[in-house]
């Protein structure tokens, strides 16, 4: 069973769409220790990463257990910001630390008035993955295969970055280590290379132990 | 490189694709479910959903076709047209819409536009605009363009913007349903004023329009509805013209 961590920062119903298609056995748990029986744990969210804040505590110490007893556990846009330290979005908030490293905010590398200065925030829209590491998660998904984001918060680009993404910084859009990854972008949202990735982490759900 | 979209609108009426449908092999071309799965396999970005004589007795019918579609299709999607108050929002996002486009309701009472932001997040409030040339510059019209105002479609966008819109629909009225391209002037302009994406929309009669539309528009992603809806391969026939002319696109 797939505990979908629903902690009111956005929708659920297109990630929970997608599990069914995919035939996937999930539920939202409404306490904790729900987690101990799960086979996998997956926290979306969009928005402010001041809106992870009820995942702090018991929350975050379930979760911190089902990955030390090498369940898998994915992370969507907000929820991969959460697995690193914290994000400048909401200083002084921590996130579950699997990740080292602080989110920023997307901005241009360039000066006024040049092409890259005038880049929009959010950045929303198809992009392509640039594979950087082996990736669990990616198996299948060819470098440069699109993939739909919104978001104005990144990860940087850090030794557990296997994909990054190109837009007006490059940022990490995939990160693995062990059995916890995160994606940037939607793979609900995604069409067939977004699937083929919920796939990958429901195959090693099943698997329950890391494979590298 | 962040692609331009290709965004399909299906205009539904009581579950029912209305604009001329005429595609071969589809079992029921009127079923927005069937049309967006082609859509899908052909390659479209995005699929827009616009009901726009969604009165409270057809909205049920409104959230049945948005459950079909999104059970098929796993790409974003919104939906429009009658949204008046929070409830249409919540029940248009919890049928499975990932976004939905306020237009009357955003300009009659703007703090709608906050009061979804806050609780969906900005990615999931498009603000729609139908503008029209008056002299120098942009008057916006509601009611599906049946009801001039005084306000200037450019400073609208910016405010949309700043109460928490995170896309600008943009319609040309004059350009509707006149084959004879997307207004590029008031893409361009209104795109310059705002920091979020600006979706074309209005006027898209052949695949050069999208060209311009994406170069001298300044158009983030571009939205049609009958180009798509008469030969089978129109999308990736587009995407195609459209990697051929150096625009970035998902192909």
């Amino acid at each position: 069973m797939i505990a979908l961590i629903d902690y009111r920062a956005g929708n659920l119903t297109s990630v929970r769409k997608a599990l069914t298609h995919l035939g996937a056995a999930y539920s939202t748990p409404t306490t904790p220790e729900e987690l101990d029986t799960c086979s996998g744990v997956i926290v979306p969210g969009v928005g402010n990463f001041r809106a992870t804040e009820p995942l702090k505590g018991v929350w975050t110490a379930a979760i911190q257990k089902a990955v030390k007893r090498s369940v898998p556990l994915l992370g969507i846009c907000l929820g991969l910001q959460w697995l690193f330290e914290g994000s400048d979005e909401a200083p002084g908030l921590a996130g579950l630390g699997a990740m080292s490293g602080t989110c920023a905010l997307i901005t241009s590398p360039g000066q006024d008035g040049d092409e890259t200065a005038r880049l929009k925030v959010p950045h929303v829209g198809w992009n392509s993955l640039h594979l950087t590491g082996p990736s669990w998660l990616l198996d299948g998904v060819r470098d440069g295969d699109q993939v739909y984001f919104t978001h104005s918060f990144a990860a940087p680009v850090t030794i557990d970055c296997v994909a990054s993404t190109s837009y007006g910084i490059e940022f990490a859009s995939v990160v693995e280590r062990d059995h916890v990854a995160g994606v940037q972008f939607h793979p609900e949202k995604s069409g067939d290379v977004g699937l083929a990735m919920l796939k990958n982490f429901l195959v090693l759900t099943g698997a329950g132990a890391p494979i590298r | 490189m962040l692609s331009k979209r290709i965004i399909a609108c299906l205009d539904v009426r009581g579950g029912c694709v209305v604009k001329g449908v005429n595609f071969e092999g589809l079992r029921n071309a009127g079923d927005p479910a069937e049309l967006a799965i082609r859509y899908n396999k052909e390659g479209i970005d995005e699929v827009v959903i616009l009901d726009v004589t969604a009165t409270i007795e057809k909205r049920k019918a409104l959230a049945d076709t948005i459950h079909a579609v999104a059970q098929h299709i796993f790409l974003p999607l919104c939906v429009g047209g009658g949204i008046r108050d929070e409830q249409h929002a919540e029940a248009a996002i919890e049928a499975g819409a990932d976004k939905v486009s306020l237009n009357t309701a955003a300009v009659t009472n703007p703090e709608l536009i906050t009061t979804l932001a806050r609780r969906y997040g900005s990615q999931a409030v498009i603000v729609a605009i139908d503008a029209k040339r008056n002299n120098d510059r942009f008057q916006i019209y509601v009611r599906s363009g049946q009801r001039s105002t005084e306000r200037d479609a450019v400073e609208w966008a910016a405010e949309a913007a700043d109460r928490g819109a995170g896309e600008i629909l943009l319609t040309s009225i004059d350009r509707d349903g006149t084959k004879r391209g997307f207004d590029c002037p008031l893409t361009a302009t209104v795109s310059e004023a705002v920091s979020i994406p600006v979706i074309a929309s209005g006027g898209a009669g052949t695949f050069d329009h999208f060209v311009d539309v994406f170069t001298g528009g300044k158009a983030d992603a571009a939205l049609a509805a009958s180009i798509f809806h008469y030969s089978e391969h129109a999308v990736a026939d587009l995407k195609a013209h459209l990697d051929q002319a150096g625009i970035p696109v998902r192909m």
